[in-house]
């Protein structure tokens, strides 16, 4: 390996510099305020778990972890997202509150995804967790909060897509049985996004064309709520039809929190395998090539953790939020006050009452600084207290 | 109107084929093709632009979302795994992946050498036949690897057999057939897909009237 070069960080790791600090905070900022509003209560988690615990329960891919040992010997993983650790937290410390649950956090979580350019290692999550509260109320509150919070940050385009993985697996199990391995299959096709082999695979199997038919229309049932009677008509077993009752369901509550025109549905939305257990939910905006947000309800995750409870929520991923505001960069209103050795009181006393102003002052000995002109082009204001600025208030 | 749909094309032999069905399809891409130095060509009434990429590279375009839609082998989707929508097979440049090597020669027991473009593709199909191999990535003249006892056995794309048959070479196993397809990035899938399901049914039409006739 080459002797690394003294700027060199590791794969995937950035910098975090002013400007975009301030663009991130201000974006983090409206969006905690609406969470809050909501009655979400923040919270936060270690960086480091144990990955028997939290690694394995997590959603994230066993070769996205970033694992390293700790003097026990024990394998700890960088937590890959806060869902897993607030589960965790949920299970132990909030066990015995028998009502819905309201947490919500922000901060870096870490998947070791880094092999070329674009995909960080380290990025943070603005997300929330309603714990034990089973209803569409719930899956409309969360859907409601994140489009909320995406405007309060003033995204003006976007669109969520919502899905139902309870209409996916009833729609195999009634048109193909108990052939768990081809379900399995074919669920992994529209994981992949891969229609193409989806196709071929239907295509190649030993099933009447009707059933044929019925498996290649369900790549058909995406747009908004006409696809809900083409759905039910597609397959008419029970678990399907309460599937495209629970999204007619959500539909209404989602028109009366005056935000479905931010919503369409796909009922062959799969985003994790064998995770997500109910209504399921993205997020995309224009100008990013990747997912903006997700979430959904997830059934198996709690009671990995002995806390038998049905949970859902949502993550944004706020660099990418953040890019797809894509606001012009805000510089900060910093003035400076400069002082020789004879008039540093006078200098002192001035910036403080600048400071009180709610000003951001830098104090500055003259001397210190080589270009001064250059120095003034950052700044937005200069009281130069020098014998050569006059030593007074300017 | 809306914004334009960009589309990523393989430059080459891809290209000419692709370019033939775009426009049965309805969308004529000739005007301002014989500019072949252009990397992006715009096509304001037709609301499309047109960007000229490496075939290898069509997937990390779209991927990334610097073209909304492409056409790729899927010798390419295979070796590359990215993150795209795969939504139409469109039945050109057919082609399939070979493990091709010298005439009766077995694998050699330690270490089996593959010398091969696409690593991935090479490893994983040697790893279901419960064999471990080591691969040589090479970009081209692949078949030179076994006659100079580089490796044991290529894996290649083969589409009439003609390279291997005039080097000597032979056909072990077919791994995969190839076709090219129309890959769409997930974001445009999501935001553009009134103009991206019009344009895939349109070509999803004359792939079907071309496989009747």
């Amino acid at each position: 390996m080459p002797k690394r070069l003294m700027f060199e960080k590791p794969l995937g790791m950035r910098d975090t510099l002013p400007f975009f600090y301030n663009q991130k905070k201000q974006a983090r900022d409206q969006m905690t305020q609406v969470i809050k509003s909501y009655g979400y209560a923040f919270m936060d988690t270690p960086l480091l778990e144990y990955h028997e615990t939290v690694g394995k329960a997590s959603a994230t891919l066993e070769q996205q972890l970033f694992k390293l040992l700790d003097q026990q010997g024990h394998t700890l993983v960088l937590r890959p997202d806060l869902t897993a650790p607030i589960a965790r937290v949920a299970a132990s410390q909030l066990k015995r509150a028998e009502h819905p649950v309201r947490l919500a956090y922000d901060g870096p979580v870490f998947r070791a995804q880094q092999q070329e350019g674009g995909k960080p290692a380290q990025f943070e999550q603005v997300g929330t967790e309603l714990i034990g509260d089973h209803s569409s109320y719930g899956d409309a509150e969360v859907i409601a909060l994140l489009i909320s919070s995406l405007k309060e940050a003033g995204l003006e385009e976007f669109e969520i897509t919502v899905g139902h993985v309870g209409y996916v697996q009833a729609f195999f199990t009634d048109l193909l049985g108990e052939q768990d391995e081809l379900i399995e299959t074919l669920m992994h096709y529209l994981y992949r996004k891969n229609y193409v082999g989806y196709r071929e695979k239907v295509a190649a199997l030993a099933v009447d064309d009707a059933t044929k038919t019925a498996l290649l229309e369900l790549l058909q049932l995406r747009g908004n709520e006409e696809i809900f009677e083409q759905g039910r008509q597609l397959a008419r077993n029970q678990a399907c039809i309460q599937a495209v009752n629970e999204l007619k369901q959500l539909q209404r509550l989602l028109k009366q929190y005056q935000v479905e025109e931010y919503v369409s549905f796909d009922l062959n939305l799969i985003s994790h395998m064998n995770y997500y257990t109910g209504i399921l939910f993205e997020g995309n905006a224009p100008n990013l090539g990747a997912l903006l947000c997700n979430g959904g309800r997830y059934d198996k995750l709690l009671p990995s953790f002995q806390l038998n409870a049905s949970a859902t929520g949502f993550a944004v991923y706020l660099e990418r939020l953040v890019e797809a505001l894509d606001q012009p960069v805000q510089t900060e209103d910093r003035v400076c006050v400069l002082f020789d050795d004879e008039h540093f009181g006078k200098a002192v006393e001035t910036a403080q009452a600048l400071r009180q102003d709610g000003k951001s002052v830098v104090l500055q000995h003259i001397d210190q600084v080589a270009d001064l002109d250059q120095y003034k082009q950052e700044l937005t204001e200069i009281y130069d207290m020098t014998a050569a600025g006059g030593g007074s208030d300017v | 109107m809306s914004k334009p749909l960009t589309i990523a094309m393989p430059k080459g032999r891809i290209f000419e084929e692709a370019a033939v069905l775009m426009e049965k399809a309805g969308y004529d891409l000739t005007g301002g093709m014989d500019e072949t130095r252009k990397l992006i060509i715009h096509f304001p009434d037709q609301n499309l632009n047109i960007m000229m990429a490496k075939p290898m590279d069509v997937v990390t375009y779209v991927e990334y979302g610097a073209a909304d839609i492409g056409i790729a082998g899927k010798d390419v989707l295979l070796e590359q795994d990215r993150d795209v929508h795969e939504v139409l097979d469109l039945k050109i440049s057919p082609c399939y992946i070979s493990v091709a090597g010298l005439p009766d020669q077995p694998l050699s027991r330690i270490a089996p050498k593959i010398a091969t473009k696409y690593p991935n593709v090479a490893s994983h199909y040697f790893r279901e036949q419960g064999e471990q191999i080591e691969v040589i990535p090479l970009n081209g003249s692949i078949e030179l690897a076994p006659l100079i006892g580089l490796a044991d056995r290529i894996v290649d794309i083969v589409s009439t057999g003609r390279t291997l048959h005039e080097n000597g070479l032979v056909e072990y196993e077919k791994i995969t057939d190839v076709t090219s397809r129309l890959i769409v990035n997930p974001v445009s899938y999501r935001l553009k897909s009134k103009e991206i399901d019009i344009m895939v049914q349109n070509l999803g039409r004359i792939i079907e009237e071309e496989e009747v006739s």
